[in-house]
């Protein structure tokens, strides 16, 4: 019987490869990059790349397990789940990570995959695979947020190409981005299915970005306007008008992956436990315990929320590999994600007191002018990819059948 | 759901089969209603022997199918779907004691019986209306003083694994055991019993006390997740077809997020309880801390639903001929027994160094 605790412990076939992994990690991986940052991250935006940092991505790249269960003919790994697993388990083992990430690896590969062209197939994923290109997403505008469908960018057909009007709004790294996947209005008439699937190069003609700054003082979305840009009709993936389902394909390989542990940023996650960060900043009692009762208790409530979470997220990713059929953990995963997320950043910064509010300069460390930032740019897990809301709704008329309001 | 194998399948699909033909909610009515001393019903009890569910947990030299706890979850969460009454978890956790335990004569004399279905064990831990693992009955050349308030299934039980101050002893019922009936809200049997040097056989220190401990609070926490499985869907059912202002409740987006929060809480409720069963089967050392997050999390969780239920019930869920009050009922002993979610949380803290 595969039981929950097995996951942990390989199957012998897999003994073999899991020997490869790790001659070929030792051998790969720069030591001095041990649990560093990846690169590719999204929200950070890029930082130049160390020769390190270049080699690894080079490597990885190389030998496809970047994306280690796509396809061998377009640059993946070509591995099987399990393997992929092994490889993960033997990266975190020595503190290793994958530098080849981004919307690219996440959302839009493994949607090309399915709906591609092998032309754009072939054009696009191996770049993808090696880490050489950054896609950015082209879904929400500014009266086309949670109401996405009534997105009103509109492709022009003229015979060989389109020509693209209009903007987008919140577009993640679209200021460091080559490409973008964009969904565009091809048919005025109807709603859901006059949208089309598109890929705009970020540097023709009559595309501009603006960094849109956020309440953390960071930039890492963006405005991005379309003006008479010309976009070849070989870029359309699909057919026209079947925008929308390819869109919603994409949004749940955004899922996938969240479910699957991924998805979350170094940062977010970064530094000491929050019992820790409670013990250092308010002080234990005579029995040691974090001297704040009342806190405590919301720190514990926020511990045993975050264990559940993990359990759930483990639960899922053996329902998935059993294939006991689809399990409706990963729909609630995003609002459990984001709220524990919330709780923690909440916690901390109460913890931290007014340290735990430091801007910038002087009388603050490091770790508490994260921590600031943090909190702040937190503010939009609950928001960006669905919110809260739309999240709710999907599971109460997905899951539990509830009805529309007439 | 946890990955089950062939069997466990078996035995959850056959579970929830006869839970729901022949011991639905009616069934928990009628037996609430007649009353009967013992506290369950007798022709109910044999089937659940014939099936072998009662020795899911007894190794097999001695009857059972040493299916181990994740197992006996199944069975126990499917029977609590339909509020069943059984003391299929009280007897298979002191066939547990029994077996782990250091006394052979016990092994001989109870564990085929128990696997049977032939006789009923239950646990007698708690002294007060807290669970607490301060116990002040004591052993004494062999005899067991001491009173245990609110045993489960005591009414029925024909074997007591009491904690006594320096362990875990097994006492039969008769000679020295004076059982009186408590009733509770639940109409489910927890009987005081009191302990007047009574005849008891060794199991085990104090440390084999707190492993049975883990294991029946794991249990409760299953017949918890089955609840709150009914407990949800009868609610989702009904806000689907009672109609207000013209619209179908189910409707009102209002109604939706509350549903769709609970329901959120329950797939977190059943990873956590499943992963207690799980650590038990697996002899984990972190055991102590997987049960208290299920117990602590299946309380609160059970606690929101089964509230929940009264009150999207509108003014039928108040009433006894709907199902609401009985969920309400059950849950809230059920939040209290093995302690609640504020015990479970500060023994988490202390485990983890908080």
């Amino acid at each position: 019987m595969a039981t929950a605790v097995e996951l942990d412990r390989p199957a012998d076939a897999l003994e073999g490869f899991r020997a490869e992994v790790r001659a070929w990690l030792e051998a790969n991986f720069p030591p001095a990059l041990k649990d560093a940052d990846n690169a590719m991250s999204a929200v950070e935006g890029p930082s130049d790349e160390t020769p390190d940092q270049r080699k690894w991505r080079e490597a990885m790249g190389a030998k496809g397990w970047g994306v280690p269960t796509w396809p061998k003919e377009y640059g993946g790994g070509g591995l099987t789940r399990a393997e992929a697993g092994v490889l993960n388990q033997e990266m975190a083992r020595i503190g290793a990570w994958n530098p080849i990430g981004g919307m690219g690896v996440m959302m839009f590969g493994p949607t090309l995959l399915e709906y591609g062209t092998d032309a754009q197939k072939g054009e696009h994923i191996p770049k993808i695979a090696k880490g050489e290109i950054r896609w950015c997403q082209g879904y929400s505008e500014p009266g086309a947020g949670s109401d996405l469908a009534s997105l009103q960018t509109f492709a022009e057909d003229k015979g060989d190409h389109y020509v693209v009007n209009g903007q987008k709004t919140w577009t993640s790294g679209g200021q460091w981005a080559d490409k973008c996947f964009a969904l565009v209005r091809t048919d005025k008439s109807q709603k859901h299915a006059g949208i089309s699937f598109l890929l705009i190069d970020m540097d023709a003609e009559g595309v501009e970005t603006k960094p849109i700054r956020l309440i953390s003082g960071q930039s890492p979305f963006c405005e991005t306007f379309f003006t008479n840009v010309k976009v070849p009709k070989n870029n359309l993936v699909g057919l026209e008008g079947q925008g929308w389902s390819i869109g919603t394909r994409l949004l749940q390989h955004e899922r996938n992956s969240l479910s699957s542990g991924g998805g979350s940023s170094s940062r977010m996650n970064a530094g000491k436990q929050v019992p820790e960060i409670a013990k250092k900043y308010r002080g234990t009692d005579a029995e040691g315990r974090i001297a704040d009762a009342e806190l405590r208790t919301r720190i514990i409530k926020h511990e045993m929320d975050q264990r559940a979470f993990a359990l759930t997220l483990r639960r899922a990713a053996l329902d998935a590999k059993s294939n006991q059929g689809p399990s409706a953990a990963t729909s609630i995963m995003k609002n459990v994600g984001a709220r524990i997320t919330q709780d923690r950043a909440e916690l901390n910064i109460e913890i931290m007191g007014m340290n735990g509010l430091g801007w910038e300069g002087e009388g603050f460390s490091e770790d508490e002018l994260t921590q600031t930032r943090s909190w702040l740019w937190g503010k939009a897990v609950s928001i960006y990819g669905g919110s809260s809301e739309i999240q709710n709704n999907v599971i109460a008329k997905r899951i539990l059948g509830m009805l529309d309001h007439q | 759901m946890a990955v089950l194998n062939d069997e466990q399948v078996m035995l959850r699909d056959m579970a929830r089969e006869w839970a729901d033909n022949e011991s639905p909610v009616t069934a928990f009515r009628k037996l609430r209603d007649a009353a009967p001393a013992k506290g369950f019903d007798p022709e109910a009890w044999r089937t659940v022997g014939e099936m072998g569910w009662a020795g899911v947990v007894i190794p097999e030299e001695f009857g059972g199918s040493a299916f181990g706890y994740l197992s006996l979850g199944l069975v126990v969460e499917q029977l609590g779907r339909n509020l069943a009454v059984s003391p299929l978890a009280s007897t298979a956790v002191a066939a547990t004691a029994i077996a782990m335990g250091s006394s052979d004569a016990a092994k001989n004399d109870w564990l085929a019986k128990l696997a049977s279905g032939e006789a009923v064990a239950t646990l007698a831990i708690d002294e007060g209306p807290h669970h607490d693992m301060k116990i002040a009955a004591t052993v004494a050349a062999g005899k067991l003083t001491g009173t245990k308030a609110f045993v489960a299934e005591g009414d029925g039980a024909d074997a007591f694994v009491v904690a006594a101050a320096d362990g875990l002893y097994l006492v039969a019922r008769g000679e020295g055991a004076t059982v009186s009936p408590r009733r509770m809200a639940d109409s489910r049997s927890h009987a005081e019993v009191r302990f007047d040097g009574a005849p008891a056989e060794k199991l085990g220190g104090t440390d084999l006390t707190q492993a049975i401990v883990d294991r029946a609070t794991a249990v409760a926490c299953a017949e918890m997740l089955g609840m709150a499985e009914t407990a949800f869907h009868q609610t989702n059912d009904y806000l689907k077809q009672r109609v207000q202002f013209g619209q179908v409740l189910s409707t009102f987006q209002a109604l939706q997020h509350r549903m769709a929060k609970m329901f959120t809480e329950l797939e977190l409720m059943r990873s956590a309880v499943e992963g207690a069963l799980e650590a038990i089967d697996a002899g984990r050392s972190d055991l102590d801390q997987s049960v208290s997050l299920a117990k602590a999390i299946a309380s609160d969780t059970l606690k929101l639903i089964s509230r929940e239920m009264v009150q999207l019930h509108g003014g039928v869920g108040m009433t006894d001929e709907y199902d609401a009050g009985l969920y309400l009922k059950r849950s809230a002993v059920l939040e209290t027994m093995w302690g609640t979610a504020s015990y479970h949380r500060e023994r988490f803290a202390r485990a983890n160094g908080y």
